[in-house]
């Protein structure tokens, strides 16, 4: 029904001419008989914020685990950075894995370690990395989400919102040139979730990363995303920016605004 | 009925689940999940070689689960040892008396305690405290992304989670075993002397004499086996959880039944091979 041609060139032209850090063509995933992913093609930008829209259970999540290959597609081509993501030996796999920060769903803090250690943790192994050198980080990355007095609590002892807000800055810890970010904002009250989205547009300028944005939150969509696009039974059903969709005539295209 | 289809399966369609989701989602443990479950083990198993040898080595994180796995089962293991040692005296009495060989109970109590009931009791005892609570750890490690997590940070989870562990059941358990052991004897030394008088030297004079290394070694291999196991087993369940917190709960359980159920079978093939030696 909804053809992507409802909007005349959704990309704007100066985009265009950039580098794109991401490069999915014809990604396909299936579980057992249930096609999820059908066949992705995106590109995402330098610098650019690329929000993802779509029901629960069109898989967003799998699309981006499938672009750290914690999942295996079963076709198509994912070029990060340049390289083949699906070709690298684990070695390079891991490298390049290091370049790319991913916020999980559910934030998924090491329970047994305190938050300072999962902050971290991600830097063990980087030799080139003085023990001082870590621990500033973990300070600073604590300061971004406005953290600074939880470094010796348990993940246990943090709300919802703390727990989100120190995954994110766990991703942060090795300054990753690409940004994954599942959900940012769901569960958090509206001026959490608003200082969320700030964040993220605060880090985008600073480290001049690139994000891939999952939300639900329009009020996160409209803050961060350069670029939107929706996701409907495995296929990129539209594209546009924020201002462009939501003065799109589209029943089903307004529904997500509403 | 759609309710309970969606019960089972986590809401995920039958066809949709994978091979170890299968495994696991069983209501009776039939013959094929059996096999399925043994080849998915097997190559577990050899994925340990390969990564134990290979670095990073995370070697505080091992000394760390040696500790909690070691050190932490201390007191639950000696307990149960001097409490063995002590009944296995008292029941042992009054059959040898009837030959008139109660001369002969601190010697036999110390070869059972020494090549049967240690090794075994401590680790059907780990199996019990560690084997579930790896398998419950790891479970919800891999249930809440935890392990996703580490591998999206380029660390490699097998590495810092399963290594470690593995290792370290496999060195402390004949440790706890040589522990046991000795408490074990203590308390065949309190059985011997509720009714009988037999003093402190004498009674480990009689002990040791009756020991010999084909005692001690064999059972001391067996232990590390029996560590091995555990930790094995604990970490596959738990690795290969795949259902939800639901999963937990099974993994740990699965862990404890499986584990103990393969110390026996390690323990009657070790036997055949010792008596074979012997
Ligand atoms: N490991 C897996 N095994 C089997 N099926 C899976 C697996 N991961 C995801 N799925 C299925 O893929 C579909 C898409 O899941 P996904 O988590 O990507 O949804 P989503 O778009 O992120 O939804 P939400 O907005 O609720 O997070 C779901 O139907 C889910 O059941
Ligand atoms: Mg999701």
């Amino acid at each position: 029904m909804e053809e992507k041609t409802i909007l005349a060139d959704p990309i704007p032209q100066e985009k265009e001419s950039k580098e794109a850090v991401v490069d999915i063509k014809g990604l396909k995933k299936t579980f057992g008989s249930k096609k999820v992913l059908k066949s992705i093609t995106l590109t995402l930008a330098k610098g650019e914020n690329l929000v993802v829209l779509g029901k629960s259970g069109t898989g967003k999540s799998v699309l981006i685990k499938c672009m750290m290959r914690l999942i295996q597609p079963d076709e198509g081509e994912i070029q990060v950075l340049g390289k083949n993501i699906l070709q690298l030996k684990e070695k390079e796999l891991n490298d390049m894995r290091k370049s790319i920060g991913f916020l999980f769903q559910s934030a998924a803090l090491y329970d047994s370690m305190t938050v300072g250690e999962n902050l971290e943790f991600p830097l063990r192994g980087e030799k080139k990395v003085s023990v001082e050198e870590k621990s500033k980080r973990v300070v600073e990355a604590l300061q971004n989400v406005g953290l600074q007095d939880s470094i010796n609590k348990m993940p246990s002892e943090l709300s919802g919102g703390m727990r989100k807000r120190i995954g994110l800055a766990r991703t942060m810890m090795l300054k990753p040139k690409i940004m994954l970010y599942d959900e940012p904002t769901t569960g958090l009250d509206p001026i959490t979730s608003k200082e969320i989205s700030k964040l993220i547009l605060d880090v985008q300028k600073k480290y001049n990363t690139s994000s891939i944005i999952i939300t639900h939150d329009m009020e996160c969509a409209r803050i961060t995303a350069n670029r939107i696009i929706i996701l409907k039974e495995g296929e990129v059903a539209i594209e546009g920016t924020y201002e462009e969709l939501k003065k799109s005539e589209d029943e089903w295209i307004r529904s997500f605004f509403e | 009925m759609v309710d309970t289809v969606d019960k089972q399966t986590n809401g995920k369609s039958k066809e949709v689940l994978t091979d170890c989701e299968v495994i696991n989602n069983r209501d009776g443990y039939s013959f094929h999940s059996f096999f399925a479950d043994i080849g998915a083990l097997s190559s577990f198993t050899l994925r340990f070689f390969r990564e134990a040898i290979r670095p990073p080595y995370e070697f505080n994180e091992f000394l760390r689960q040696s500790y909690l796995i070691g050190v932490k089962s201390f007191g639950l293991v000696g307990i149960t040892g001097f409490i063995m040692g002590l009944v296995l005296t008292i029941q042992s009495r009054p059959t040898l008396a009837v030959f008139g060989a109660e001369a002969w109970l601190p010697a036999m109590v110390a070869i059972s305690i020494v090549r049967e009931i240690g090794p075994v009791i401590t680790a059907v005892i780990c199996a019990g405290k560690v084997g579930s609570s790896i398998g419950a750890e790891l479970a919800s490690m891999k249930v809440t992304e935890q392990i996703d997590a580490m591998e999206v940070s380029g660390i490699n989870p097998f590495n810092y989670i399963v290594v470690t562990r593995v290792l370290a059941c496999t060195f402390m358990i004949p440790l706890l075993t040589v522990f046991a052991d000795a408490i074990g004897l203590l308390g065949g030394f309190a059985g011997v002397n509720i009714k009988g008088d037999t003093s402190f030297s004498l009674y480990f004079l009689q002990v040791f004499n009756s020991l010999d290394f084909m005692d001690l070694f064999p059972s001391l291999i067996k232990s590390f086996f029996f560590g091995q196991a555990v930790g094995i087993i604990g970490c596959y369940k738990g690795y290969n959880c795949n259902e939800g917190t639901e999963g937990v709960g099974k993994a740990a359980n699965s862990a404890v039944v499986m584990a103990s159920l393969s110390i026996f079978i390690i323990d009657m093939v070790a036997v055949q091979i010792t008596s074979f030696f012997m």
